[in-house]
């Protein structure tokens, strides 16, 4: 396949991940903010646009007013926000088209209609008795494409570009929140056990969607090793950091096999999995959470680049 | 211009009955529900939109894609009319290529003097890098699209040749879906003739035309401007229906004497380009040099005979209208048999005389550039104001020879679906025609393309036409 189709198809599948976990993370902002007051409030208002790297952006166009109405629409529609729902859509939407021939043909109809119904949807400002349809929306549309390419893609690869991207992406999207909400996990003496802590727990596994899977493996009881562990280890967990990594390493595994060769991505991604190699969740508090987590992020990109260089994304 | 009564129906005779090559389809038709007919032509927008078969628009609202609006009512033509059309076709298309070799070797046909010299030395579109040389296989044109109207029950004329890169192959192809997803039960009643498989035979043909160094089966790509073209969705179509990779400029590079593409895997030798690209952009060491739709080199590897473009470079010229007037000529001197298709009478401008009429006739005629396409820069003379005359005779007399005329023909009609049931429209024609040394392949059916305006007789997609899907009927 061509190098600028797989640079195509992996972008493609980057910007819809990403699309996906903004509606993930803009949900469980929403439902931590009806529980607080207005100031507190902004304040996690303010963590979710830092979050997703966007504070330059978003204080250039709103300041330091961080009105909820004014998050949720700068991250789902704009405008000065090139990294919103809407523009990841249509960035998803021309990478596809870029690519037409190397999608099948529900694929692409799933991302053109998406693309079309939620571009009807953030036409006008989204206000809050419409926030939950809208997000819900939105997941609704990624549903439906990723299980147009599980159910209709060759597992050749084009496939494996593709879920390169949507795993390189995601991992970078759980290790984002996990560092932005790092502080809340980290053992506190004085506030064990309280309420507040509990929300926030619960409102770190919301943004990636993982409340019941949590709640069902431990059976309803919430504490921040746990929670930690389950976002970075769990290899059961489909957004945990393990799992991303595991998904990568077979996928590469597919490439080096099927070209005969293994290339500099490979090693990279080696580099990054004995940090998780035969680890429990005590050793990552010891290495700083922080620190784990801001290593993954790194890591992370720089096997990014690798397969980007070395499948020969760009002339 | 007002629909004349002289004009042609082709669904129904000047006494109102219903022509043989309708009569299944019309049984159909008055059976159906208008109101349930009228949601299926919804639907099909909705199916062009979703599948996203648009055009892009140059112009004001530049990158906006756009839907061609579809008619739902076909254009038929009955066997007996397409054996006649083919034969015509077939002759017209190989004296396009004999042309072609010819004004790029001894130019018999000038020595001849039955072209003039200076309608070749001097046409822009004639590529002095082609002299000499013979394209892999032969062949020049190895897809053409030959645009007809019907002004009489066997009356067919050539309006225009499309031998460098005739567009809207696409539009047959789901145009003829669109019909069968919405109207299966029409495809048992009336025998029509598949369309379906043009792009195997479009590989194939493709891919006969292969130069010697390629292998047993040879490596096919489809070059395109990329996603901002207007025909982009056409490009990425052929390219998945053909099985073949849909590449940019960028994706190639000349390596070891041989067209490559960039994969995953690094760079593979290519055999044959279908490419999407004008000449003037192919290859910025040989023409436009600032060009970045192209692959610099690829006009050596040409030339070496290790690469196959389709169409060839410097074909462009048989579009020329100026050239287009001498086609009678041209068929005759390179086939030896008179014209079966006939020409649309052209005054040519360069042409005193003809000048002289052109400009006393001007509110009757149809003024064209020789190098335009697409319906832009005419003027037609019935439908025009005086000024916008008098503005078009000035720069028709500042550079006569840019000019051909013609008569406004009485352009046959076909009924569209409109809000008041069948209303006649002006349609024209383009069938798809492929070559190779193998021979030349006509798909049967083609490119209808209809004025949706009451009256008007501008079919082309930038001004407000639409499309319709074209039946060629089973013997």
């Amino acid at each position: 396949m061509l190098g600028r189709t797989a640079n195509g198809v992996y972008w493609m599948a980057r910007y819809l991940e990403r699309a996906e976990n903004t509606a993930r993370l803009l949900d469980a902002g929403f439902r931590m903010a009806l529980t607080r007051d207005a100031a507190t409030s902004q304040d996690e208002w303010r963590s979710l646009i830092a979050t997703v790297g966007q504070t330059a952006a978003f204080e250039a166009v709103h300041g330091s007013d961080y009105a909820g109405d004014k998050v949720w629409n700068f991250l789902l529609r704009g405008p000065g926000n090139p990294g919103s729902v809407l523009a990841m859509i249509e960035a998803a939407r021309t990478n596809a088209r870029a690519v037409r021939t190397a999608i099948t043909r529900e694929v692409w109809e799933a991302i053109n209609e998406g693309w079309m119904q939620l571009g009807d949807v953030l036409a006008r400002p989204v206000r809050e008795p419409a926030l939950g349809e809208v997000l819900g929306a939105v997941r609704r549309h990624m549903t439906l494409v990723r299980g147009s390419m599980d159910g209709t893609m060759l597992r050749n690869e084009i496939h494996n570009f593709t879920r390169i991207g949507t795993f390189i992406e995601r991992g970078d999207n759980t290790a984002r929140i996990l560092d932005m909400k790092y502080y809340v996990l980290l053992p506190s003496l004085a506030w064990v056990g309280s309420s507040l802590d509990n929300v926030q727990w619960e409102s770190v596994l919301r943004s990636v969607s993982g409340e019941r899977a949590y709640r069902w493996l431990n059976a309803g009881a919430m504490d921040p090793r746990g929670i930690a562990s389950f976002l970075i280890l769990d290899q059961r967990f489909p957004r945990s950091l393990a799992f991303c990594l595991e998904k990568l390493r077979s996928n590469l595994r597919w490439l080096a096999h099927e070209y005969g060769q293994e290339t500099s991505a490979h090693e990279q991604l080696r580099g990054l999995g004995t940090r998780f190699h035969d680890i429990g969740i005590e050793q990552v508090f010891e290495t700083g959470l922080h620190e784990f987590i801001a290593e993954f992020i790194a890591c992370n990109q720089q096997v990014a680049l690798a397969v980007e260089q070395d499948y020969r994304f760009y002339a | 211009m007002t629909h004349s009564p002289s004009s042609y129906d082709e669904m129904l005779t000047a006494d109102g009955a219903v022509r043989p090559a309708y009569s299944g389809y019309r049984e159909w038709f008055d059976a159906q529900d208008r109101s349930a007919l009228r949601r299926k032509g919804q639907e099909a927008e909705s199916f062009f939109r979703k599948t996203g078969i648009t055009f892009n628009v140059y112009g004001d609202d530049a990158g906006e894609e756009r839907l061609i609006p579809f008619d739902m009512v076909p254009r038929i033509i009955t066997a007996n009319e397409w054996r006649r059309l083919s034969k015509g076709i077939e002759q017209r298309v190989r004296a396009l290529n004999a042309f072609l070799h010819d004004i790029y070797h001894r130019q018999e046909i000038v020595r001849a003097g039955r072209v003039p010299q200076r309608l070749i030395a001097e046409n822009a579109t004639f590529l002095p890098q082609m002299v000499g040389m013979v394209p892999p296989g032969g062949v020049y044109t190895h897809i053409v699209g030959i645009d007809l109207v019907r002004t009489g029950p066997d009356e067919f004329m050539v309006l225009e040749d499309n031998a460098r890169t005739p567009s809207g192959v696409s539009y047959m192809l789901e145009n003829r879906e669109t019909m069968m997803a919405m109207f299966p039960e029409l495809f048992t009643r009336v025998p029509v003739r598949p369309v379906q498989d043009y792009p195997r035979r479009l590989a194939k043909s493709l891919a006969a035309c292969a130069p010697d160094c390629a292998g047993e089966r040879p490596v096919v790509a489809v070059l395109t401007p990329g996603i901002y073209n207007s025909a982009y969705f056409e490009h990425a179509f052929l390219a998945d229906q053909m099985g073949a990779e849909l590449v940019e400029g960028s994706d190639l590079r000349v390596i070891d004497g041989r067209v490559a593409m960039r994969t995953t895997r690094g760079y593979t030798p290519i055999d044959v380009i279908y490419r999407r690209v004008d000449d003037e952009f192919l290859d910025p060491l040989s023409f436009n040099p600032a060009s970045v739709l192209g692959v610099p080199g690829i006009m050596d590897v040409y030339r070496a005979g290790r690469i196959t473009i389709a169409n060839a470079p410097g074909t462009g010229i048989a579009d020329d209208k100026a050239i287009y007037s001498f086609m009678p000529e041209i068929v005759e001197f390179y086939t030896g048999e008179k014209p079966i298709l006939q020409n649309v009478p052209t005054w040519r401008c360069s042409e005193a005389d003809s000048l002289a009429y052109v400009l006393d006739n001007l509110a009757d005629l149809v003024v064209k550039e020789v190098h335009g396409s697409g319906g832009y820069g005419m003027l037609i003379g019935p439908t025009s104001s005086k000024k916008e005359i008098t503005a078009f005779a000035a720069k028709l007399r500042a550079r006569p020879a840019n000019y051909i005329a013609q008569p406004t023909l009485a352009l046959s009609t076909v009924p569209i679906f409109a809000k008041a049931g069948l209303a006649p429209r002006h349609v024209d024609l383009r069938p798809f025609v492929l070559v190779s040394p193998k021979g030349i392949d006509i798909t049967p059916g083609g490119l209808t393309r209809v004025a949706l305006k009451q009256g008007s007789l501008v079919v082309n997609s930038s001004q407000g036409g639409g499309t319709k899907d074209t039946w060629v009927l089973e013997d």
